[in-house]
């Protein structure tokens, strides 16, 4: 055990003295393995920018919120089951908000219905298409992170009344209201004048997924008189312990069927979906956008890899009598073998580091100049890239090596 | 100390299998000063590479201390080689990058030995062989009689049975090479055994045992050196 620490720390000195000579080589050689860990550190912080990018959207649907629907969030296969299902009714929420006053120790805190439709905003000269507009009631900010930058949610009394006022979302107030506040203007939707009462933060988006920045948000009572009834509809539940999902889950369930008023043989004609649901049939597209990415980007490392195992096999060739002369002086083929494994290790390892600093510069650069672009750079990508390196060094250092330990001592005594 | 009965050593060579070794037999016994002569080609190196533990034999018997080489692997040769044979090659073969006390470290890191007192021991032998103002030096910063001299610290650092030889003075210039001779003298009268490979006549006159080797036989052993007998064979068949 002491003999093999000795000889390791020996193999270091050897390795860092072999650098050092060789410098113009090894600095070349490491360049294959810095542009690999600088390609696969960066798709890595792109990974994991695109993961987080994800879980922002989805932390818009909130993790504590049941969203009684028509369709399950989830493909399915026999859609024909789910096509003739009832609508779900904006009417249900207050039905469920009485059962829930009347149910002692409920899980469940209220309900809040929804209507939604697309449409177009237009405020004098400017228009914006597509606007997902959005009818509820005042408690939705309970349901969802409202943050208004300037402005409000509209109140209980315009919820009520089902007063024309509207809170729009950031980029949708960037349109609409390029050079003024869009505090107390009109806009118009649909051919009705809607005050504006608040405007909220900016989320940022990613592939556009959930965003409250194209999004505006009116009374659901003015919602029903102006627009017409088709529009789809769901009914959110904040519950209010999120580590006791499926206990508030089997609760919604149960009111729903008293809803619906299902005889205890049918079947739910309703779906009550969470946040977890949609993550699960997002993350494999996740997954794959990471795997693609990463084993293309891997691919540049494994050139590097050859590089290095080239140069390592070159520097096994030019030191056969080196080799020999350690035999004959007792070096075991454990011996030989480590010292170069360590070579190619530790060349791939300084590249490595290389590789790690330009990544986190770039990191930064990047970011600084394009701050919607998904990138993160965390210490676990740190230490991957290090072990990568040093596999990467095992690897390429391995065949080299081996064929160094093997070689015949009196041959290699010879060898000029 | 050494017992060879018999060994034989065969290379194939392409399609023809070369005998460097026909059936040697020699006992080498503690604080022995041998010459081992031969023209190129009597299988001389094969015989060193055997006594050394660098080969194996093809057939026969070999032990060193009671122990039988023949049949022992890469890494238990490598041991022996450790403990027991100190080398001294003609070229030096010191490693070019490291100074002349971490070349004489080396057979005490392959044995295990602690940082201080592989540098207590190097540092005592490179002194004991008149360098012990070198010891920082690399090799490239030598004459080639230090060099030399620092491969026989190497040599001796792990305090082996035997110094093997081959060709020490065959780089050196004849001066530089009467100094490593009265080096290697003087390692002898302090009870060291020395295996002397060459093919130079005035080198293997130090000797206290002259073998000579022809054809992979041995072709004379005899004590002392005797000049008539130890002219070169060709020389010899021809007056």
């Amino acid at each position: 055990m002491k003999r093999f620490l000795y000889e390791l720390s020996e193999s270091w000195k050897i390795a860092a003295a072999q650098m050092r000579s060789n410098l113009t080589r090894s600095t070349l050689t490491a360049l294959g393995v810095i542009i690999g860990i600088i390609a696969v550190t960066l798709m890595g912080t792109a990974v994991n920018g695109i993961s987080i990018g994800f879980d922002k959207s989805m932390a818009v649907l909130g993790d504590d919120v049941l969203y009684v629907t028509q369709w399950p969030w989830k493909p399915v296969d026999d859609w024909w089951n789910y096509r003739d299902r009832k609508k779900i009714k904006t009417e249900y929420a207050e039905t469920l908000n009485r059962m829930i006053a009347a149910t002692p120790n409920s899980k469940l805190v209220i309900a809040v219905p929804t209507s939604s439709f697309m449409r177009s905003i237009k405020y004098s000269g400017n228009q914006v298409d597509n606007v997902f507009v959005l009818g509820t009631t005042s408690d939705f900010i309970v349901t969802s992170t409202i943050d208004c930058t300037s402005g409000r949610f509209f109140n209980e009394l315009e919820s009520r009344g089902g007063a024309n006022v509207v809170m729009i979302g950031y980029d949708v107030a960037d349109a609409l209201f390029p050079s003024q506040s869009p505090i107390d203007k009109s806009v118009l939707i649909n051919g009705q004048l809607f005050k504006v009462v608040g405007v909220n933060t900016r989320q940022g988006t990613f592939l556009g997924l959930f965003s409250w920045d194209s999004m505006v948000a009116i009374p659901l009572a003015a919602f029903n008189k102006y627009f017409s009834a088709k529009s789809d509809s769901d009914v959110r539940v904040k519950i209010k312990d999120k580590t006791k999902l499926a206990d508030a889950k089997d609760e919604l369930t149960g009111l729903m069927r008293r809803v619906r008023g299902l005889p205890p043989e049918k079947k739910d004609d309703f779906s009550i979906n969470e946040q977890q649901a949609f993550k699960s049939t997002l993350d494999p597209v996740k997954n794959s956008i990471a795997i693609a990415g990463l084993f293309i980007t891997g691919l540049s490392l494994f050139v590097g890899a050859i590089g290095i195992m080239n140069i390592t096999f070159v520097s096994v060739k030019e030191r056969t009598k080196e080799i020999g002369t350690r035999k004959a002086l007792g070096a075991r083929r454990r011996t030989i073998l480590l010292q170069f494994l360590i070579e190619s290790t530790a060349l791939c390892l300084l590249g490595g580091f290389i590789g790690l600093v330009f990544a986190y510069l770039m990191c930064f650069g990047i970011g600084k100049a394009f701050p919607s672009f998904p990138i993160h750079f965390s210490l676990g990508l740190v230490f991957l890239s290090m072990i990568v390196s040093i596999m990467t060094g095992l690897f390429s250092g391995f065949a080299p090596a081996w064929t160094a330990s093997r070689l015949d001592p009196v041959a290699a005594l010879r060898y000029e | 100390m050494i017992d060879i009965e018999n060994i034989t050593k065969d290379y194939v060579m392409g399609e023809e299998v070369v005998h460097a070794l026909r059936g040697v037999t020699l006992k080498i016994h503690r604080n022995e000063y041998i010459a081992i002569m031969g023209p190129s080609g009597s299988g001389k190196s094969t015989l060193m590479n055997m006594l050394g533990c660098l080969d194996t034999p093809t057939s026969g018997r070999y032990e060193f201390n009671g122990k039988s080489v023949a049949e022992m692997d890469d890494d238990e040769l490598a041991a022996v080689r450790n403990r027991e044979i100190g080398f001294v090659f003609q070229t030096f073969n010191l490693l070019p990058r490291s100074t002349s006390l971490r070349n004489v470290e080396l057979p005490l890191i392959y044995a295990g030995i602690e940082p201080e007192r592989r540098m207590e021991r190097a540092t005592q032998v490179l002194t004991d062989v008149g360098l012990g103002d070198r010891i920082h030096h690399k090799p490239n910063e030598l004459s080639g009689g230090q060099r030399q001299r620092v491969a026989i610290a190497r040599a001796l650092v792990n305090g082996p049975s035997i110094i093997l030889a081959d060709e020490p003075t065959g780089n050196l210039d004849s001066k530089t090479g009467e100094e490593i001779m009265d080096l290697l003298e003087r390692l002898y009268e302090r009870g060291n055994t020395i295996i002397l490979v060459t093919h130079e006549r005035d080198i293997a006159a130090h000797a206290r045992r002259t073998v000579h080797l022809r054809d992979g036989l041995i072709e004379l052993d005899h004590a002392g050196f005797i000049p008539e007998l130890d002219l070169p064979i060709a020389e010899m068949t021809s007056t």
